[in-house]
């Protein structure tokens, strides 16, 4: 257990997600009280996301296959709840060495800390289509929250595009829950997974849920196109989606009439704090995206700076919650605390196994990059600004800016209110196929604060 | 290796050397420029965008007027507009005993060109109603602006070179030297070049280069604490500034077209010039808000979505090192513009290029000269 | 009713009185102002720079497509915002009248 001088070493963890609510778990167990700050009004990040008081549904009904997991974070979180400090509904705006910056409705205030824990999790991962500016475009992950926080559809009928395992868990939770589903368009061919099926195989549980949601859909008769390749979103301004036009693998074009499309490619981390804090970020091959730079437990490049969580890696909510706990560990023998060393081994035997699945995941649904270059000069990249593919080449070809931060300043891609989350990688990817270089090269763009808007109504409260 | 050669050869890509490379081409000098990073990287692409002359140290304005002549041609001259908006400049008093010092400025003869109209009370707040009660009184330039400061350099060197001046980015200058009567300079990548006459454009590391040639000139860095707001819509089109000798009040901003309303000014913070990198301190954006709600009363509901700093270079009396080596013939300079180089850019290109390429210039530069701090410089050397 | 939304389940929770653009409706206690915006008309605000107009589009507060204004000038990111009683919500925000408030 701690001692009463380790007692004072001020710990703060960003984020209640499965990674946030393990590693917070781990430090009171040692007898730390650490400070837990959440964006939202409660706990449980986003897939693991709680339905608002009065909301009446049965954790089988909003997490079907993950309901077991769900009530068990949620349970945890409850119990470890009056032993931390914790601060809902606070948002982390920016930090500097040893202090964060946080602001709760409308009031700022900052929280010192010794040691930092990052588990800031992760947003959908998008490429762009002709057209998806349309009112009615959502994001795989938003038409989810729509129907567990919400119980709401997004649409009347609604169509899934893009790839990942989150394709088929939303669309077949939609059908549940006796949404119209119209189609699901997956842009990886079935070579890709059965290709990926060897890596897959390091979950088999995963394996056979995957399976068994494509059987519930085809038992609905929903049908599923596997290799299509997304040509546009139909629809016009004024009343938004009217349908999705594909092309399918065997070359035909298929046009499917729906109001709302949800799309998405599997997740991209949430590191513009990490990226304040000074960390460094890495280049992940297999999904061809930046990541924290980590080591094996956790530890960032900045000393005192730790993270977990798809916020540090994308791999999922089972491997967020041995990575929390690891994290956890790791700081505690950076603190010369005792560590139970099998809970340890256990954590780092579960994340190896969690790390060749994603690899398999990677390969089975990977990110279209190649996409990129083939959208039309018309499509919209940057839907916060309007800005075009077609006006992204041009800063390229014109002006010579073959880097992400140079073309966000001659082109504007993202300058606008998302702060680049829905447009930059794919900006990345534009730049790339337009200047003929590795998408690696052209960098990333820089994290700024805000990490999300700031109101001009911000005060500091004086005592 | 063979060494390239040009008239000049311009060390510092940002706007001042961009822009000179430009205007020397007009005037048939072969130029080579050198830029370490990418053209307009640091202070000419991160500052606030102000096209003003109002406010300016009264010896400045000829320099200044001179410039704006060339924003209002630069379609012309560069085929680019920099999204240069002459939508007037306001510099506004929280203070009624400020005002006399506005009007004192206003009548200076140097400033007769700039039509400053002096506001006060109900007709200041009738004119622009957006305005904060505790603002007392204020000077409208009408013919002052704002542009967009990421365009300008790089528009202004892409111009340079469709008339064929060389631009080298990502070339960092390792030695310069004087050789016979000229100067031979290598980069870091072993390439070698040589002129008949050497500019320093080199921003915040100009001081690194003029002490090499034996003029050591007080110079600080600072990073400029920029915000920008969410577009709302188009309601405000006059730049506006305040005038204060409280340090924290001294913020400005403008609003774009697009509806963007972008914020400096409050604090400075110390860029880290290890990593050529500065930050916004937290303290400055909450300063920036709590002035601006002042200021401007009705922009407390709209979000802040992006600050940045960069890296500008400041004299110790504000004023820039423009002109002649006091040593080294052949040798010029035109840095540490202070925080208040982006309207004279034009201006500044144009002038050193008269000057390098005739000998002299028609416009008074002369309380810029580097020699005003040869005597300081004399007297720390002779106590060391 | 060109609604865009659709409720699926969850129906029996105490009303909500509120309205947008002028316009009188119902949403139920515990709905996002996206949700309570979206089961009765197709979108929340004009688009900056596109004819058309958002509707949301991340539901986590990452996206800030669905920032709404109320008739008082305040600004609320509508899927992260719950329905009070009296909001008055305005999906268009006319030129030149935020600055001149207060």
């Amino acid at each position: 257990m701690a001692t009463a001088r380790m007692n004072t070493h001020r710990i703060a963890i960003v984020g209640a997600g499965p990674a946030g609510v393990r590693c917070a778990e781990t430090l009171v167990a040692a007898g730390f009280r650490p400070i837990l700050i959440d964006e939202n009004r409660r706990d449980g990040g986003q897939i693991y996301r709680r339905q608002p008081e009065g909301f009446t549904r049965s954790y089988a009904t909003l997490y079907g296959t993950e309901a077991d997991k769900a009530r068990a974070l949620h349970d945890s979180f409850d119990r470890l709840r009056p032993q931390i400090d914790y601060r809902p509904d606070t948002l982390v705006w920016n930090l500097t060495p040893g202090q964060l910056c946080c602001v709760s409705q409308g009031v700022h205030s900052t929280v010192e800390y010794d040691a930092l824990i990052l588990c800031t999790g992760a947003t959908d991962r998008l490429m762009p289509v002709e057209g998806w500016q349309l009112g009615g475009t959502y994001s795989l992950g938003g038409a989810q929250i729509a129907l567990k926080a919400q119980a709401v559809s997004i649409g009347h009928r609604v169509v899934f595009m893009g790839s990942g395992p989150l394709l088929y868990l939303v669309a077949s939770q939609y059908v549940k829950a006796g949404a119209s589903v119209a189609a699901v368009l997956d842009t990886s061919p079935l070579g890709h997974r059965l290709k990926a099926l060897p890596k897959l195989m390091a979950r088999p549980g995963l394996l056979f849920t995957g399976l068994k949601l494509l059987a519930q859909l085809y038992r609905a008769k929903i049908p599923v196109h596997l290799g299509i390749s997304p040509l546009g979103v139909l629809g016009e301004a004024s009343r938004g989606v009217s349908g999705v036009r594909v092309r399918r693998a065997n070359g035909e074009t298929l046009t499917v009439a729906c109001d709302a499309l949800a799309l998405g490619y599997h997740l991209r981390p949430e590191t513009q704090l990490a990226d304040l804090a000074g960390c460094r970020l890495r280049f992940d091959e297999a999904s061809s995206q930046w990541w924290l730079d980590t080591d094996a437990e956790g530890r960032t490049s900045v000393s005192g700076v730790y993270a977990a969580g798809d916020g540090a890696k994308v791999r999922g909510a089972d491997a967020a919650e041995h990575a929390g706990r690891l994290v956890a560990m790791a700081l505690l023998r950076d603190l010369q605390q005792p560590v139970e060393a099998t809970h340890l081994a256990d954590q780092q035997r579960a994340l190896k196994v969690m790390d060749a699945f994603r690899l398999g995941l990677a390969e089975a649904f990977p990110w279209p990059a190649e996409q990129a270059g083939a959208l039309p000069d018309e499509a919209i990249v940057c839907r916060c600004e309007m800005i075009s593919a077609g006006e992204l080449r041009r800063t390229v070809s014109e002006k010579g800016a073959c880097e992400v931060n140079r073309a966000k300043a001659f082109s504007r891609v993202g300058m606008g209110r998302c702060q680049g989350r829905y447009c930059s990688q794919a900006g990345a990817e534009v730049i790339a196929a337009a200047a003929g270089i590795p998408v690696q090269e052209v960098g990333r763009q820089r994290g700024q604060a805000p990490v999300k808007p700031l109101s001009m109504l911000t005060r500091e409260v004086t005592p | 290796m063979t060494v390239q050669r040009a008239d000049v050869v311009i060390v510092g890509g940002g706007l001042m050397g961009s822009a000179t490379a430009f205007f020397l081409r007009q005037r048939g000098q072969s130029v080579i420029l050198l830029e370490r990073d990418q053209v307009g990287q640091y202070a000419s692409g991160v500052n606030f965008g102000n096209v003003r002359r109002q406010g300016r140290f009264l010896g400045q304005l000829e320099l200044a007027n001179r410039s704006w002549a060339l924003w209002k041609r630069l379609p012309e001259l560069i085929d680019d507009d920099l999204e240069f908006i002459a939508s007037g400049h306001m510099r506004v008093c929280y203070r009624e005993d400020e005002i006399a010092e506005l009007q004192a400025y206003a009548a200076a003869p140097e400033a007769a060109q700039l039509d400053l109209q002096i506001y006060r009370g109900a007709d200041l707040h009738e004119r622009f109603p957006f305005l904060g009660k505790d603002v007392k009184g204020g000077s409208y330039a009408p013919h002052d602006g704002h542009a967009n400061p990421r365009l300008a350099a790089p528009a202004f060197a892409r111009a340079a070179r469709r008339l064929g001046a060389r631009i080298e980015e990502r070339t960092e200058v390792a030695e310069v030297h004087k050789s016979g009567d000229g100067f031979g300079v290598t980069t870091t990548d072993g390439r070698q070049f040589s002129a008949a006459q050497l500019l320093i454009t080199a921003g915040a590391w100009g001081e690194k280069l003029s002490a090499q040639f034996g003029e050591p000139v007080p110079l600080e860095t600072n990073g400029p604490q920029m915000a920008v707001t969410e577009p709302v819509p188009y309601a405000l089109p006059t730049v506006i500034g305040v005038y204060t000798k409280i340090p924290e009040e001294v913020i400005y901003f403008r609003q774009i077209p697009r509806g963007n309303i972008i914020i400096g000014g409050g604090y400075r913070s110390k860029p880290d010039m290890l990593n050529r990198r500065a930050y916004v301190e937290p303290r400055s954006i909450l300063n920036q808000l709590e002035q601006m709600r002042r200021l401007v009363p009705g922009i407390d509901n709209l979000n802040i979505i992006r600050v940045w700093s960069g890296i500008e270079g400041y004299l110790s009396d504000a004023l820039p090192v423009m002109g002649r080596s006091g040593n080294v013939d052949g040798l010029f300079y035109a840095f540490g513009f202070s925080g208040h180089g982006f309207q004279l850019g034009p201006g500044v290109g144009d002038v050193m290029a008269e000057l390098i390429s005739t000998g002299s210039t028609s416009t008074s530069i002369e309380p810029f000269s580097i020699r005003r701090f040869a005597s300081s410089a004399e007297q720390r050397s002779k106590a060391s | 009713m060109n609604a865009r939304f659709v409720r699926l389940a969850e129906q029996g929770r105490p009303v909500v009185r509120l309205k947008v653009d002028g316009e009188p409706i119902e949403a139920l206690q515990g709905d996002t102002l996206m949700v309570a915006l979206l089961t009765h008309g197709p979108a929340l605000r004009q688009s900056e720079f596109d004819p058309g107009s958002r509707a949301g589009f991340c539901l986590m507060g990452a996206c800030q497509d669905c920032w709404v204004w109320t008739r008082g000038g305040e600004r609320l990111r509508a899927c992260s915002n719950e329905v009070r009683e009296g909001l008055d919500i305005i999906t268009r925000q006319p030129e030149a009248i935020w600055p001149l408030r207060g």
